[in-house]
């Protein structure tokens, strides 16, 4: 830790519970930060990252607990008072006005203006936006209008904007996912100079190779609970992952072992400008192909592609050896694909209808006679789904916006397994959900495929992706860098894959490739 | 930083594209006076010049006022219904007191306007109707109003006070009274638009309102005050159109929100909420006032007048969408995620 | 864990708030004809009951259409407009020499051109509904201002009249009632018990959702407004053979009437909820309420600013009774 650390936390949060519904994303969590200090939080998905980080902020309010700022109780109603408190926090999700310049984002409600008139000082703001940026050392014109910035660059503006007020806290909440390993190093040399400069940072990543290279310390979260807080240098990898899974790594996977049938899907040469290039492999019936990669590098781009949300600008995807064309989802469901998508409140449910109208949703056309709903007949199949997929609520009336997010993914699974699939592209498919659930999904999976479902499984969770896959693909940058068997697959080929874009194969080889080196 | 060289090049397009806007109403407009002055000589007389001036005067401040509540999302189907019902009070007040000075008139029809723009500021913060419905709704209530404070009857010019009526009609410098009213309109609000901090704030609630409320924008007080800066405008409106027109009937400027809704997307404020100018916005104007105009003086019917206003619109949306596709995708190809 | 099997489909009718919601409107209903009976003796005669249907039968067929557009999450400004192009088309070719059934085809044929135009510019260039019906709104009825001006088209067949004039057989029963009888009971089948009314709800649920789902988001939109267009065209023939009349500024202002009747009949303006009956009670208490209206010889533009005044209060309502009685699920 610096030795300028200044004596005594600036934040201190002390058993805080905040519920949701029915769901507790709190439950007793703590966290203690302190001046000049790069403070790692980790957990699972599920854990209640985001939800203590939205405490902090002001966005929510703890139904228990305590917190102190500079030793003093606090009450942080709303994000204005967090950001007079001096926090500020940068999302995935940017919070900036894409029609104004970077100038005025940064000043966006306080601008600087002059002494009698109240007129906007532009000159003036745009000397003082200059300055964060320089110190960043971003080549930015802060006359730049915001539409149209690069992920790296809007994260650049967020951080120009938490310094332009002097943040003395600064979250950054995942801020790696879309970033390149040059901007990666970038935005270290940023955090590593803040904290030098006495900034506190709160840092939460899922990569946890990365909260070894920059955090100093590390809190560990689980189901809500706090499990404990590590100096980073005196703690091991496997402790911290025993402390954010509670066992070990084989029991949460229960994978089968499972006779690969004939190859049900085959893509060659997928390309789409901006967001992947030349992807080709095969997905055989009973396997699990899994998918990994850094968020960004592209790959829920080419499940959407072979899904037919978003096609591919070039390239020719097979199902069952015959030449497909997919342009809409009802293509890709003709050929018996399904998608269980990333993003489940927007892509995956409808919220405000209940169970049954989401389970049936893709499959209507069976109840119809003439256009004309059988209602009884809608009802049971979304019945012996729910109940297959051990959903639990209240009745199938429940409005799917009331559910946990397990039990949403749980209805979101049963929708698609209703449709009868033969090929199930899984995107995040345990993302935001509770352990117990997790396990289930898992387990469904394993059953699926020695039924002989072809499963895709795109995840950003390298235990995941290690316990479950028969083989497994990287993807980084858009292109495919990896390709590894079962047994060969280990966090570190993997991770090494996912973030090297010059792996890539050429062009010249066809898919699939045999194994790559690992470096 | 990865990328910059080409940000900065792309920076300029971008920056080339937006002006686009401006520049291409501009040349549009002066595509227009060549191709209609040619078929109509009188076109490009004072004379003429002057009417349109006149015609696009009270546009101009209302699309001004319609500007900002699009540029925060929503939209005021009431205009012109204030501007009856504005125009329809003053003039039944000063026609049975004739010594109200013209001044005063209009700073009652402001205080008019006002009032029936915190109605839908009201109606749209703190009721949470959406602009569409509420202005939908007062765009009917206002219209009744008038006829149940006039019982049906007009005021005629004859019942106008005489200085009132040439408020319209005088020039002062040689410009029109009712041009220079306009220009200043316009002045203040560009000002206010661009360098008051209230009025960075109306694009930014715009351009990303929840943003704006975790920076700290009263989101609800700026929605407040775009609808009452518009009905302000509309009631400003409504006194100067009395004079121009010399009466106020019940049916006075029905129809009249669709054209400056029109004004403003042709001007480029975009329906979106967020982008949008003031001399974008006096262009629209002004393209539609040659519009009409030229309509006029070609001999085609008045009929059209109506048909043309809403392909104008269709043509002006459609266009910015097409645009702003092509620009997105230019974009997104020079990234890799 | 099992699940009681249900077999009543009444289930999935809309969720009990807006029951409740179809009984306030029943006892306004009921309110409103008792004011109104006091009004006027002859009120309750049930002759005059059936005459007075005759005035908001137009309103009502475009209200069904509205109804799914809005409940979708889209707005639909021109059907008034729509209307009045319709009605001109159809009379024009009539007075042109056209056989009055072919200019009825015709009108409902552009009609409906009209909606599909507005439905390509929303589902396909995926533009605003509410500024593409703008432009439409103005449009529309600027074509009719082009073909007729200020002419008017009168002489229209006996047969064609009684559309908008007529009884059935012997009876008092107008025949424009029989007409939104048969097509609100099939717009009303259509919206609850069949898969396109279902997609209806989902796409204004959540229409990303829907893309993800397989449903043909686009292609249903565009139906959509097709049928708003169609409805539109079909009130036209109703409308102009109840006047026996055509000119371009005919329902004027119709467009607010049937955006009210519906979202007084409970539809969420925001889309995903609403149904057809309570679009059909509101419509009728509407009516009601008008024709009481003009009994005391309110004058148009003052009764407009009552059903201005209505709306307003039927979007306030539901967002008042929510926060007194907690958000209740069956």
């Amino acid at each position: 830790m610096n030795s300028r650390a200044q004596p005594g936390p600036i934040l201190e949060l002390t058993d805080i519970h905040k519920a949701f519904g029915g769901v507790q994303a709190l439950a007793g969590a703590n966290f203690e930060l302190c001046p000049g200090e790069i403070h790692a939080l980790v957990g699972e998905n599920g854990a209640g990252k985001s939800t203590l980080v939205k405490v902090i902020t002001g966005v929510h309010q703890p139904d228990a607990g305590e917190i102190l700022f500079r030793g003093e109780p606090v009450t942080v109603a709303n994000p204005l008072v967090a950001q007079r408190l001096g926090v500020a926090a940068i999302y995935q999700e940017a919070m900036l006005f894409p029609d104004l310049d970077i100038a005025e984002n940064m000043f966006m409600g306080h601008h600087p203006v002059r002494p009698f008139t109240r007129r906007v000082a532009w000159r003036q703001m745009y000397e003082q936006a200059a300055q964060p940026l320089r110190a960043l050392g971003v080549e930015l014109d802060p006359r730049t209008r915001v539409r149209g910035l690069a992920v790296a660059q809007l994260q650049m503006v967020e951080i120009a904007k938490a310094l332009s007020f002097n943040a003395r806290v600064l979250i950054m909440d995942e801020p790696t996912s879309a970033l390149t390993l040059n901007e990666v190093a970038d935005l270290f040399r940023i955090a590593r100079q803040l904290r030098d400069a006495g900034t506190a940072i709160v840092f939460i990543s899922h990569r946890l190779d990365e909260v070894f290279e920059l955090a100093d310390r590390v809190t560990v979260l689980r189901d809500g609970h706090y499990v404990g807080t590590r100096d980073v240098g005196d703690v091991t990898h496997d402790e911290l992952i025993r402390m954010m899974v509670g066992r070990t790594l084989e029991d949460l996977f229960p994978k089968m072992d499972v006779e690969r049938g004939e190859p049900v899907l085959r893509v060659e040469g997928l390309t789409k400008e901006g967001m992947f290039e030349d992807v080709s492999f095969e997905l055989h019936q009973g396997e699990i192909l899994g998918l990994a990669g850094l968020m960004g590098a592209g790959r829920t781009g080419v499940a959407q592609a072979i899904f037919g949300v978003a096609p591919a600008d070039s390239g020719t995807i097979w199902v069952h050896g015959q030449h497909a064309r997919i342009r809409r989802s009802r293509d890709a469901l003709a050929l018996g694909i399904a998608y269980v998508p990333e993003d489940r409140q927007r892509h995956g449910l409808l919220l405000p209808m209940n169970i049954t109208h989401n389970v049936t949703l893709p499959i209507l056309q069976e109840f119809a006679n003439v256009g004309w709903l059988d209602q009884e007949a809608e009802v049971q199949k979304a019945q012996e789904y729910a109940s297959r997929l051990d959903v639990r609520a209240a009745g199938l009336w429940q409005c799917a916006r009331e559910l946990s997010g397990g039990n949403q993914q749980k209805v979101v699974l049963a929708k698609w397994l209703a449709a009868s699939p033969r090929i199930l592209i899984l995107d995040e498919p345990t993302r935001g959900i509770d352990v117990g659930t997790k396990a289930a999904v898992h387990e469904l999976m394993s059953v699926l495929a020695s039924q002989g479902m072809a499963i895709l499984m795109i995840s950003s969770e390298l235990p995941e992706i290690l316990g479950m896959s028969d083989r497994v693909l990287v993807m980084c940058e858009g292109r495919l860098t990896g390709h590894f068997g079962r047994a060969e697959a280990t966090q570190e080929s993997i991770m090494a894959a996912a973030t090297t874009p010059s792996l890539a194969a050429s062009p010249a080889q066809s898919a699939p490739s045999p194994m790559q080196e690992a470096r | 930083m990865k990328g910059t060289g080409g940000k900065t090049k792309r920076h300029s397009l971008l920056l080339a594209i937006a002006g686009v806007r401006e520049t291409g109403i501009s040349i549009f407009i002066l595509l227009l006076v060549v191709a209609v002055s040619l078929r109509s000589p009188y076109f490009l007389t004072v004379d003429n010049f002057t009417d349109i001036l006149m015609d696009i005067a009270i546009l101009s401040i209302v699309a001004i006022g319609e500007a900002m509540v699009i540029l925060t999302r929503g939209i005021d189907l009431s205009a012109a219904s204030t501007i009856a019902l504005s125009g329809m009070t003053v003039g039944m007040t000063i026609s049975s007191h004739q010594g109200i000075p013209p001044a005063v008139a209009l700073l009652m029809g402001i205080g008019m306007g006002a009032v029936l723009g915190s109605l839908n500021g009201l109606m749209v913060t703190k009721g949470r109707i959406p602009p569409i419905i509420a202005t939908l709704g007062t765009l009917s209530i206002y219209r009744g109003l008038v006829f149940l404070i006039s019982g049906g009857a007009w005021v005629d010019a004859h019942e106008l006070p005489r200085s009132f009526v040439y408020l319209s009609k005088n020039f002062v410098l040689g410009i029109p009274i009712l041009v220079l009213i306009a220009v200043i309109v316009a002045i203040i609000s560009y000002y206010f638009l661009n360098h008051a901090r209230t009025g960075r704030e109306i694009y930014a609630v715009g351009s990303n309102p929840e943003a704006a409320q975790v920076v700290g924008i009263h989101v609800n007080r700026i929605l407040f005050l775009v609808y009452l800066l518009s009905g302000i405008l509309s009631g400003m409106a409504g006194v100067l159109w009395v004079s121009r027109y010399a009466s106020a009937q019940s049916d006075t400027a029905v129809g009249f929100e669709l054209q400056a809704v029109a004004a403003a997307v042709v001007g480029g404020v975009n329906i979106f909420g967020g982008s949008g100018t003031i001399p974008g916005v006096l262009l629209g104007s002004l393209l539609l006032g040659i519009v009409v105009n030229a309509l006029n003086l070609v001999r085609i019917s008045p009929f059209w007048k109506l048909a043309v206003q809403g392909l104008i619109i269709l043509l002006a949306v459609v266009s910015d969408a097409v645009v702003s596709r092509r620009l997105q995708r230019a974009q997104s190809a020079g990234r890799v995620s | 864990m099992t699940f009681k099997t249900r077999t009543s489909p009444r289930r999935f009718r809309p969720t009990p708030t807006l029951l409740r919601w179809e009984w306030l409107l029943i006892v306004l209903l009921i309110v409103a004809c008792a004011i109104n009976a006091s009004l006027s003796p002859y009120f309750l005669n049930v002759r005059n009951l059936f005459d007075m249907v005759f005035h908001f039968m137009e309103k009502g067929l475009i209200a069904l259409p509205m109804a799914l557009v809005i409940i979708s999450a889209n707005i639909d400004l021109s059907v008034a407009s729509n209307l009045a192009m319709s009605s001109i088309v159809m009379a024009a070719s009539y007075q042109a020499g056209l056989n009055i059934w072919l200019a009825v085809l015709l009108g409902l044929a552009v009609g409906t051109l009209g909606g599909l135009i507005n439905g390509l510019l929303i589902a396909r260039v995926r533009l605003p509904s509410l500024v593409v019906t703008l432009g439409s709104y103005a449009l529309y009825r600027g074509v009719a201002f082009v073909i007729l001006g200020d002419l008017v088209v009168t002489g229209f067949p006996p047969l064609f009249t009684y559309l908008g004039q007529g009884y059935v057989a012997h009876t008092p029963v107008p025949v424009p009632l029989v007409i939104f009888a048969v097509l609100a009971t099939l717009f009303g089948l259509l919206l609850h018990r069949t898969v396109f009314g279902r997609y209806v709800y989902a796409i204004g649920n959540n229409e990303e959702a829907c893309r993800y789902s397989g449903v043909f988001v686009d292609r249903i939109k565009i139906i959509i407004f097709a049928l708003s267009g169609l409805m539109s065209a079909l009130a036209a023939v109703v409308l102009t053979a109840r006047f026996g009349s055509a000119r371009p500024n005919i329902a004027l202002g119709f467009e607010l009437d049937a955006i009210t009747a519906v979202v007084l009949g409970g539809v969420d303006i925001n889309g995903g909820q609403g149904s057809m009956p309570g679009v059909v009670l509101a419509l009728f208490l509407m009516g009601v309420v008008r024709y009481g209206m003009s009994l005391k010889n309110v004058p148009g533009q003052v009764q407009n600013t009552l059903i201005g005044i209505l709306l307003i209060v039927a979007i306030l309502l539901p967002q008042f009774l929510r926060r007194l009685a907690p958000r209740s699920r069956a």
